[in-house]
């Protein structure tokens, strides 16, 4: 009687942790750290969402230099977590090893393509985001020059400059587009001394708006513009916020969404390993208007990107991408 | 023509305020090194004061009072250095180089456990940061040709600490080379024992020499973060106090010659961060990649064949024993 106890209390045990193992969200954060005012913040926002909706605690990492993403990512798996969400293009490379490891967890990777059959990718339409703020830095524009900061010069960071471009050049056809990269190694995410500089040196060649896609680069990308009295586009989050009157719009890549569905997702055992593309009919990337900005937008502005969404959404513009053939038209 | 001159102007312009933190750390270094101390944690106290001028602006709303703190914590850290290299006679690479890691490391993890935003500062604004000022009649003078345009845009319209910066010169070359100071200072560079024979006590003259160094690299990280930007941003510093340091031997250990030195150095960024994706007569669209590796490369041909040989202070890197 006393051994049937104690094998039955050990099947409950069993099956009660197998319950849980079944659900323990983890998400990796990338450089940057969760409190970005950016990328990563949005994806904080997402999976804080779906803690305060559903109680289920998730574990997390943030990662503070580039050896830690494999061993963030094995950790999260030897610990039982699944889903794994792995957040940034510079976590592919990690997740791909740890992902032919732990072949029954399941990984979702935001920003980059992993291709096994335990991933799912999750990537933007980025281009069709950055084609809306580019129609509307060309609109106001009084120069009829507008300017670009990337970040690290990536295929990624050219779709932004692309789609950017393109947007500029659908709105007004002779208005003239600069484009910079900070750096080609990764510490040109952080290098706001340097994004400063180009933005002012854009500003000396006559452009009035300057679009950045550069992380914390950015930040010294807004601060010029905002010592020059000239406009600036935020990127990823809703950046607005940061100097209202300077910041024109943002250019939103709902990763909150992407990280709460991800989650959501598993739960709900509707989780598919592939690729997930969102761009602006999925909701996925979209421009910002909010109080902070509200007053820089006019009617007329407004007006033309709503048809130019509603456009590339019915498929009547289609943004090139830069991604599919490394070439640009517009540049 | 006009836009050529313009052009130069700004690209000038952006020279002096990215030389301007060189110049700082290089008068540092000029003092440590010319006291016989190596100084590599250039980078790590400027990182470290960068840091403390951003987390206490922030707090008390006045860059003045971060300023202050900057140039403690930058202190700190060259007494630091001193005590592990003069009075226990340690390596001063290995000190330096564990200077510069500290602050990398150090930064980061209490700014992520003050701030909570990833190892940064809260963005600054009003009177936490250093604003440009326009120097006495620079409106005035602006339609004067070539020297208004000069005076009113390529001087005129820097903060505070880019002037200090460069009246750091000057006065360096005063203290080094017309005090008594400044001659005990070379001397215990040059021959310790010579000076401890006079009866003057090597090791507080070269911990006076590294105090300098602190509070100029103090001065360059308070620059960093609260004047040419508005937060602390993880390793902002971008090895800046290497190049420094590569500035003061190209000068020589000489003031003069270390802020040319300097001032060639942020031409070159300048000058990169300019030309990128510009068309250029005869030449076209030079690739990013060449340009962001001008600045080393001018670096390699001048180190070659312009500077010629650069004498270091005699007893730089070896620690001074008083008996032998």
């Amino acid at each position: 009687m006393k051994r049937q106890l104690l094998v039955l209390s050990a099947a409950v045990a069993l099956a009660s942790s197998a319950v849980a193992a079944d659900f323990k969200p983890a998400v990796v954060f990338d450089m940057g750290g969760k409190f970005d005012k950016s990328f990563n913040q949005s994806v904080f926002d997402g999976v804080e969402q779906f803690r305060r909706e559903t109680g289920v605690k998730y574990r997390e990492f943030e990662v503070t230099n580039p050896s830690q993403r494999e061993q963030a990512l094995r950790k999260m798996a030897q610990r039982k977590a699944n889903p794994v969400l792995a957040i940034g293009f510079a976590q592919a490379t990690a997740l791909e090893k740890v992902a032919k490891d732990f072949p029954d967890t399941k990984f979702s990777i935001i920003d980059a393509v992993v291709d096994l059959p335990n991933v799912q990718s999750i990537v933007f339409k980025e281009q069709e985001g950055s084609f809306l703020v580019g129609l509307l830095a060309a609109m106001k524009s009084e120069s009829k020059v507008v300017s670009f900061v990337g970040g690290m010069d990536i295929p990624l960071i050219r779709r932004f400059n692309c789609g950017y471009a393109q947007g500029a050049k659908y709105a007004v056809k002779d208005v003239k587009v600069i484009s910079n990269m900070t750096g080609s190694t990764p510490s040109a995410w952080n290098d706001p001394v340097k994004g400063g500089e180009l933005a002012r040196s854009q500003f000396d060649r006559g452009s009035d708006v300057v679009f950045a896609a550069a992380g914390g680069t950015g930040a010294g990308v807004y601060q010029a513009a905002k010592d020059a009295g000239k406009f600036a586009i935020g990127v990823d989050s809703n950046q607005n916020h940061i100097h209202p009157g300077t910041m024109l719009t943002s250019m939103i890549k709902r990763v909150n969404v992407a990280a709460y569905n991800t989650f959501k997702g598993v739960q709900n055992d509707t989780w598919k390993p592939g690729f997930n593309v969102l761009g602006l009919a999925e909701g996925g990337v979209d421009w910002a208007l909010d109080d902070n900005n509200k007053s820089l937008i006019t009617a007329e502005m407004k007006a033309a990107v709503d048809q130019a969404k509603a456009d590339i959404i019915a498929g009547k513009i289609v943004v090139h991408d830069y991604m599919s053939d490394n070439k640009c038209p517009s540049l | 023509m006009s836009e050529f001159i313009l052009i130069l102007l700004s690209t000038l312009d952006s020279t002096i305020r990215v030389s301007t933190p060189l110049i700082l750390c290089a008068m540092a270094g000029l003092f440590s090194e010319r006291s016989g101390i190596v100084d590599i944690g250039l980078e790590g106290k400027m990182l470290g004061g960068a840091f403390a001028a951003a987390a206490v602006a922030s707090i008390t709303g006045s860059a003045w009072i971060g300023l202050s703190a900057a140039i403690g914590v930058s202190v700190c850290m060259a007494l630091l250095h001193g005590f592990a290299c003069i009075t226990h006679k340690g390596n001063q690479v290995v000190s330096g180089l564990a200077i510069n890691i500290l602050a990398s490391g150090l930064t980061v993890t209490l700014g992520i456990a003050w701030f909570h935003q990833g190892g940064q500062t809260p963005l600054l604004s009003g009177d936490a940061r250093f604003y440009s000022i326009d120097l006495p009649g620079a409106l005035a003078v602006a339609d004067v040709p070539v020297i208004g345009a000069i005076y009113s845009q390529l001087i005129s319209g820097h903060n505070a600490l880019v002037y200090l910066a460069f009246f750091t010169v000057p006065v360096t070359w005063w203290i080094v080379y017309q005090t008594r100071f400044g001659l005990r200072l070379r001397a215990v560079g040059e021959n310790p024992q010579a000076v401890d024979t006079a009866g003057i006590s090597v090791f507080w003259l070269r911990y006076r020499a590294v105090i300098c160094a602190g509070i100029l690299c103090g001065i360059a990280g308070a620059y960093l973060s609260t004047g040419q930007n508005a937060a602390f941003i993880r390793e902002m510093s971008a090895g800046k106090g290497y190049i420094a340091l590569a500035a003061l031997i190209f000068g020589k250990w000489r003031p003069k010659a270390a802020l040319l030195a300097c001032l060639l150095f942020g031409f070159l960024e300048a000058l990169t961060v300019r030309l990128e994706g510009v068309d250029l007569p005869l030449i076209g669209q030079v690739p990013t990649q060449l340009m962001q590796a001008l600045p080393y490369i001018l670096t390699v041909v001048l180190l070659a064949g312009f500077i010629g040989k650069a004498v270091a202070p005699k007893a730089i890197g070896v620690p001074y024993i008083k008996e032998r």
